[in-house]
């Protein structure tokens, strides 16, 4: 690799890892200029919440954008998304403690286990911490096989976190919709095309026992 | 029977005399802009203060020379700090307009207000259809500080100015089949463009509905105007109903049809989803709504190291003026 591919490359990664961070950069914004309306707390904290699942469902949409278009490189950035969605999934958490709760602990406490949204918005962010604690590549070396079994708790939490907004529509289903249209694709693509290539070995296998047959 | 109350006042509501000053200020820079709209009159301005630049809705001038003449309620007066001006113009549950908080105050601007209908039917001596300047005339307008609870569990406190919704009501005459009021919002999709949306759970035309005796208890009201100016738009111009024991979505906004029913109406969010928004919806701190908890409050403006979480009353406060309307009633199930 010369040195002008390493540019560029590091050049890309630093411009993904800004251009996440911006949201977060612009709600600090927002919050120091009083810009927010009568309920900054509950501004934050939706806005938080949202990037949070905005950044799960990108980081899901790697494998089927390096499948779809053979964009190779796009599989470093998984790992940065992943850790992006943590990232505001935990303040998304703070904030709703801090700002709403004013960590009134009891309070606290009865949300997140009695209110049915809560409670599965909670355990999506509990079942994502193990994740971004073995998101290191030394990680991935030490868990060899059981790593890929334990990221694919990614798709339970997903599903828990698309639970999380529809039990909070009062009318207006639409950005639920989308969410649940994306992930459903997001999905369906993984299981198609594994259930694709799962026919075409079944097939290989066959169209070689036929093959030695006939060799003999 | 009705038993007057002192009103009951703090010294800490008494206006100080810097704030006294800034209302001159007010006074003075409102003219300003008044003379630059032309507009002909000055709105009647209370002894609070809205912040300066606030945009005024005008509202037409037959409401400008009431709200002008519109006294203050002995009673309904402010033992809570008020929401901002521009808090209760700002932040609005009016999904006509929009499902975000910022939707209707961007997006009602040109919402026609004047000239407005307001038709009335059903068991009445007196149905017709009324211009709304007639429908007001016979009223003094009066300014009432009243609690506002969300069913999301938020809550403001807001000055309106309105009309009894008893004393205008007994002018139809209603009958004795009467026994429920059904009030219906303007359909127009065309001004209030989700009425049109596929994304909606809500059927529109907005209905909402009281019991008769509810709706004759002095508590009821009617508004045409906030802080002493016009409703704006956002706020449910240019007439709605305000029931502070209930929760807001039972304040319906906008409203052109009056009918007095033999039975109960079925109000929209109870269409929608009966099992967590009922006919009577009265706020109770004891009865959580299915997904989240109605113990507590944020009371807005809130800041955001101080939340401003206060415990929710029964009837919001209110108890003492309208529990003697649900005697008897299992309150846990009649939600």
């Amino acid at each position: 690799m010369d040195i002008t591919t390493k540019t560029v490359q590091r050049l890309i990664w630093w411009v993904v890892f800004s251009l996440s961070l911006t949201p977060a950069l612009n709600l600090l914004f927002k919050t120091i200029s009083q810009n927010l309306g009568a309920d900054p707390a509950k501004e934050i904290v939706l806005e938080l919440g949202t990037w949070a699942i905005n950044f799960l469902w990108l980081s899901l949409a790697i494998t089927p954008v390096r499948k779809l278009f053979g964009w190779r490189s796009v599989l470093k950035f998984r790992r940065m998304l992943g850790l992006y969605c943590y990232f505001y999934a935990t303040l998304h958490l703070l904030a709703f403690a801090t700002f709403i709760i004013g960590w009134d602990l009891q309070v606290l406490l009865q949300e997140l286990t009695e209110r049915p949204y809560a409670v599965v918005g909670f355990i999506a962010l509990l079942l994502l911490t193990p994740l971004a604690i073995t998101s290191t590549k030394a990680m991935q070396r030490r868990l060899k096989k059981n790593w890929v079994s334990l990221h694919k708790l990614v798709y339970v939490i997903a599903l828990l976190v698309l639970l999380h907004i529809i039990w909070q529509v009062r009318s207006d289903f639409s950005e639920a919709l989308w969410y649940g249209l994306l992930l459903f694709w997001l999905l369906a693509y993984r299981y198609y095309k594994s259930a694709s290539s799962a026919r075409r070995s079944a097939k290989n296998k066959i169209a070689s026992a036929v093959g030695m047959k006939a060799h003999r | 029977m009705l038993i007057k109350q002192q009103p009951k006042i703090l010294s800490s509501e008494i206006t100080a005399e810097t704030i006294y000053q800034q209302r001159r200020n007010f006074i003075k820079s409102t003219l300003a802009v008044t003379a630059a709209l032309a507009t002909p009159s000055v709105a009647a301005l209370s002894d609070y203060q809205i912040e300066e630049g606030q945009q005024l809705y005008p509202g037409p001038d037959w409401l400008q020379k009431k709200l002008q003449a519109s006294q203050k309620h002995a009673q309904y007066q402010a033992v809570d700090k008020l929401t901002p001006y521009r808090d209760v113009i700002s932040y609005n549950n009016f999904y006509e307009f929009g499902f975000d908080k910022s939707d209707p105050a961007q997006k009602a601007q040109n919402f026609i207000t004047d000239p407005w209908k307001v038709e009335v039917s059903g068991e009445v001596a007196k149905p017709g259809s009324y211009h709304l300047e007639d429908f007001v005339a016979p009223h003094m307008l009066q300014e009432r500080i009243y609690r506002m609870r969300c069913v999301e569990a938020w809550s403001m406190v807001i000055p309106w100015v309105g009309i009894p919704l008893a004393e205008v009501l007994k002018r139809f005459e209603p009958t004795s089949k009467a026994k429920y009021v059904e009030f219906t919002t303007l359909h127009d999709p065309q001004q209030m463009p989700q009425q049109d949306s596929y994304f909606g759970t809500l059927d529109w035309p907005y209905v909402e509905g009281l019991r008769l005796d509810e709706a004759m208890n002095p508590l009821a009201f009617l508004a045409t105007g906030l802080y002493g100016q016009a409703l704006p738009p956002q706020n449910g111009a240019p007439l709605r109903l305000v029931v502070p024991w209930k929760y807001g979505f039972k304040g319906i906004k906008s409203i052109v049809k009056i009918r007095f029913t033999e039975k109960m109406p079925v109000n929209t969010w109870n269409k929608t989803a009966p099992r967590e928004y009922g006919f009577y919806a009265n706020v109770n701190p004891q009865v959580d709504h299915p997904r989240w908890s109605q113990a507590t409050e944020r009371r807005l403006p809130s800041g955001l190291f101080s939340p401003n979480r206060i415990k929710t009353l029964p009837f919001n406060g209110y108890a003492e003026e309208v529990a003697h309307l649900y005697k008897g009633m299992d309150l846990t199930k009649w939600i």
